[in-house]
């Protein structure tokens, strides 16, 4: 076993040998330009391209027309939702989202609001869940779009996308929805779920860094963005710029894996998954975050009470997380996500958030939970607040001088 | 960001953790910060009858740089006198674990604890709490 050991494969993943291998002729080789239609070199990118459009594709029950490559998912979450703010600008200007989105999402939502746009942003019930009926009361005759997350990067849980859609469809809006973590980990089908726009990265799913795509569907309806950036016309209009052909390789292949191994990979995933958080809920004090039945097979988000995050990272020497306490930024605003699930901040500045991948082991995991539970039960003994919950003091009771 | 030498070793090997009897008229006790900042410090001295700190002891919820600086702090005020004490300024703290600007919040209520203990103390004993000069929030 190497250390540090990687589990925070929600912010990023390491590229599988296997993407690497497929990219690399595109780099030196194969280099040519997929606009180039009068030479072999353009032909053989465009193949690629157009090879890797069919494995994207078939990752999420698409045809190869419907994706649109972009620099990965904040781009497509920006082309999704102020390239239908600007298309269907005539027949609407309203757009619901929801309170645990990702910054992409909520910021090009900002941004619609500045140019006139009215944005909902819905709040989540405390297992992370968007209310359906709460959703449906929102909708307005202007209501153009509704964008809510697949799985949520912070606590996994996964939204019930199908209902969203219908909702949405029922009420004449598209249906948006940033899958960046949740394509290539779990099934995911536009047809199925009714899917109107969708995003995904290819860096989340074992893939390279700087490429993703966006799903835009073609058939029933036909879905329309305004392009965002302006140049030769790629990508149907939708997206100039160079394909970034060895990245959209890797991307293709990456989603080829994930297809491929997706349903034993769940499964050992959430095995692994499942004993690490048994072990840790052994811990006096210890809560996990979000739903624990409709969540991603990989995520674990647990707050540990009287202990700080970021401290508690520090004593977890050689594993990479993350955790929802912010003591680093100027702010010291822990995580918006657990506070909207009705955390206190307290319990938001306490959690740890474990991201399992392809490559993570069970002696890793078993060396996790070892270190944890030390770091946990050593931190303790220097909280004074564990202290006093130790002697039966209410901490509501004390008049605290917020700083 | 990385951590200094200094932090991971006050971090790593805390000196004197732990709890002295805050019912003794002897010890002084403060408690700053809040949970929900993610910071939460105590600090206690024990004085004897010159006026001079004999024991420190300090318990901290917070980030490495949380737990260092008071761990610094209790380190300094053994066998300083009460004076003296009062006189430790949060950016010498600063200085000794070079906190980077995002942490000098650590420092200061580092020294708002040691304050906070004094004028615990001085209650105790029937004396007015020095009025602190600056006020850092």
């Amino acid at each position: 076993m190497n250390l540090p050991i990687y589990l925070d494969n929600n912010a990023t993943t390491p590229m599988d040998p296997r993407v690497l291998e497929a990219m690399i002729p595109y780099f030196t080789q194969k280099f040519g330009n997929a606009a180039s239609r009068n030479h072999h070199f353009g032909w053989v990118a465009e193949e690629a391209v157009d090879y890797a459009r069919e494995q994207v594709a078939k990752l999420i029950g698409a045809t190869e027309k419907e994706i649109i490559f972009t620099s990965g998912a904040t781009e497509s979450d920006n082309l999704a939702i102020k390239g239908v703010f600007e298309m269907y600008k005539d027949k609407g200007n309203h757009i619901i989202t929801a309170v645990t989105e990702h910054k992409a999402v909520l910021d090009a939502c900002k941004h619609v609001e500045k140019l006139g746009g009215k944005v909902t942003y819905l709040p989540v019930k405390e297992d992370g869940l968007v209310d359906l009926e709460l959703l449906e009361q929102s909708i307005t005759p202007e209501t153009i779009l509704v964008s809510i997350m697949y799985g949520n990067n912070e606590i996994g849980v996964i939204q019930p996308i199908k209902e969203i859609a219908a909702i949405a469809h029922k009420h004449g809006a598209l249906f948006m929805t940033d899958a960046t973590q949740a394509v290539g980990k779990i099934p995911v089908d536009v047809n199925a779920d009714g899917i109107d726009l969708l995003a995904l990265s290819a860096h989340k799913m074992y893939g390279p860094k700087g490429v993703g795509a966006l799903y835009v569907r073609r058939k029933g309806p036909r879905v329309k963005v305004t392009a965002q950036m302006d140049g030769g016309g790629h990508e149907r209009g939708m997206r100039s710029g160079t394909l970034n052909v060895p990245g959209i390789v890797g991307l293709g292949k990456a989603c080829e894996i994930a297809r491929l191994e997706m349903d034993s990979e769940a499964q050992r995933l959430s095995a692994m998954r499942d004993r690490l958080e048994a072990s840790l809920s052994e811990l006096e004090e210890s809560y996990v975050n979000g739903n624990v039945q409709h969540r991603l097979p990989h995520v674990a988000n647990i707050s540990f009470k009287y202990v700080e995050g970021e401290g508690l990272m520090m004593a977890m020497k050689d594993l990479a997380v993350s955790s929802g306490s912010a003591c680093t930024s100027a702010s010291l605003e822990p995580s918006y996500v657990l506070k909207s699930l009705g955390l206190s901040d307290d319990l938001a500045h306490s959690s740890i958030r474990f991201g399992l991948g392809r490559f993570t082991t069970d002696e890793e995991v078993d060396y996790a939970i070892e270190v944890t539970k030390k770091a946990v039960t050593h931190l303790r003994e220097l909280s004074p607040l564990w202290e006093m919950f130790k002697e039966g003091i209410d901490l509501n009771s004390i008049e605290w001088a917020e700083h | 960001m990385a951590y200094s030498d200094k932090v991971i070793d006050h971090y790593t090997n805390p000196r004197n953790v732990g709890t002295l009897d805050k019912s003794s008229h002897k010890v002084g006790t403060g408690l700053v910060g809040a949970p929900e900042c993610g910071d939460v410090m105590r600090l206690q001295i024990e004085v004897d009858d010159n006026n001079v700190i004999t024991d420190a002891k300090f318990k901290t919820f917070g980030c490495g740089s949380a737990i260092a600086s008071s761990s610094l702090a209790t380190e300094w005020l053994k066998g300083k006198s009460i004076d003296d004490a009062m006189a430790i300024d949060n950016m010498d703290i600063v200085e000794e674990l070079a906190l980077p600007p995002v942490k000098i919040h650590c420092s200061v209520l580092a020294e708002d604890a040691i304050k906070a203990a004094i004028n615990d103390y001085r209650v105790k004993n029937g004396l007015e709490p020095i009025e602190l000069e600056k006020s850092h929030h």
